[in-house]
């Protein structure tokens, strides 16, 4: 099976409207159908490795979200399913995000390591 | 060199981004070299096949519909189907099912068919090459 990475780097694009984070959506359905796929959050998609995030309370007029995303969960349900999740450790850095606030099992990755991660997989999908 | 097949996953709903006609741009190209095309059509990209397109007049450049000769993107997509059998390529386009539901977008015209991304995964894996062409 060909090792495919998933490169996000646009974050909280329609999470609300979609309740997912869409690109990991797929990415997960795609591992559910037998896919060997790994993911790497670069740039803002950084942010999804933080663990915590509470994105309840949205309302129009009566319609009150019910199920808001919960993309950290996501993730780490990701990581529990076998899916290696990569961050980008500078990104991390420059947002300043804390590390001990990491989603468990979070794979760092020093920027200048990406070339031998995408040498590592037979397909890169960049989102 | 005719004979290889790409994959190629859309995102943007059209009318919003150059991405649509550079997807487009690229699935003719391979179609005119005679190789196969699939393409998964994700999120806004399923709104690209909807029927209920109309084109419009230009009150700007004072143009009626006629005069402004503005085909809706349904309408280079079927365009993209008849070349495809003129070449005698495959192009095979996969609205994605969830997308379509939520979106409303189900009425579509004659050639994509409805799928998910196990289609997309079956298609990249017997792809020669696999295209992504993201939204932002």
């Amino acid at each position: 099976m060909p090792k495919i990475l998933s490169i996000v780097e646009t974050a909280y694009r329609a999470t609300i409207e979609e309740q997912d984070d869409t690109v990991l959506w797929l990415s997960h359905m795609l591992k559910k159908a037998g896919a060997d796929i790994s993911i790497l959050l670069r740039a803002n998609a950084v942010n999804y490795a933080v663990k915590g995030q509470d994105a309840s309370g949205i309302a129009f007029g009566e319609i009150k979200m019910a199920r808001p995303p919960e993309i950290d969960k996501d993730v780490a349900q990701m990581i529990e399913s076998g899916m290696a999740v990569f961050v980008v450790e500078e990104d991390i850095k420059d947002r300043g995000l804390p590390e001990t606030e990491l989603i468990p099992g979070i794979r760092k990755l020093n920027r200048h390591m990406i070339p031998h991660l995408l040498d590592q997989h037979d397909q890169v999908w960049h989102w | 060199m005719a004979g290889k097949i790409i994959t190629i996953a859309i995102m943007d709903a059209p009318y919003e981004s150059a991405n649509s006609t550079s997807a487009l741009r690229i699935v003719q190209s391979a179609l005119q070299k005679g190789h196969g095309v699939n393409v998964f059509a994700y999120e806004g990209a399923v709104n690209l096949t909807m029927k209920a397109q109309q084109p419009h007049p230009n009150p700007v450049k004072g143009t009626s519909v006629e005069q402004e000769q503005h085909p809706t993107t349904k309408e280079w997509i079927a365009a993209l189907f008849k070349l495809a059998q003129e070449k005698g390529a495959k192009l095979d386009w996969v609205n994605c099912g969830l997308c379509v539901d939520e979106r409303g977008a189900g009425d579509w015209i004659e050639g994509p068919k409805r799928g998910g991304p196990k289609d997309f995964l079956e298609a990249s894996l017997a792809s020669d090459a696999t295209l992504v062409i993201a939204t932002k």
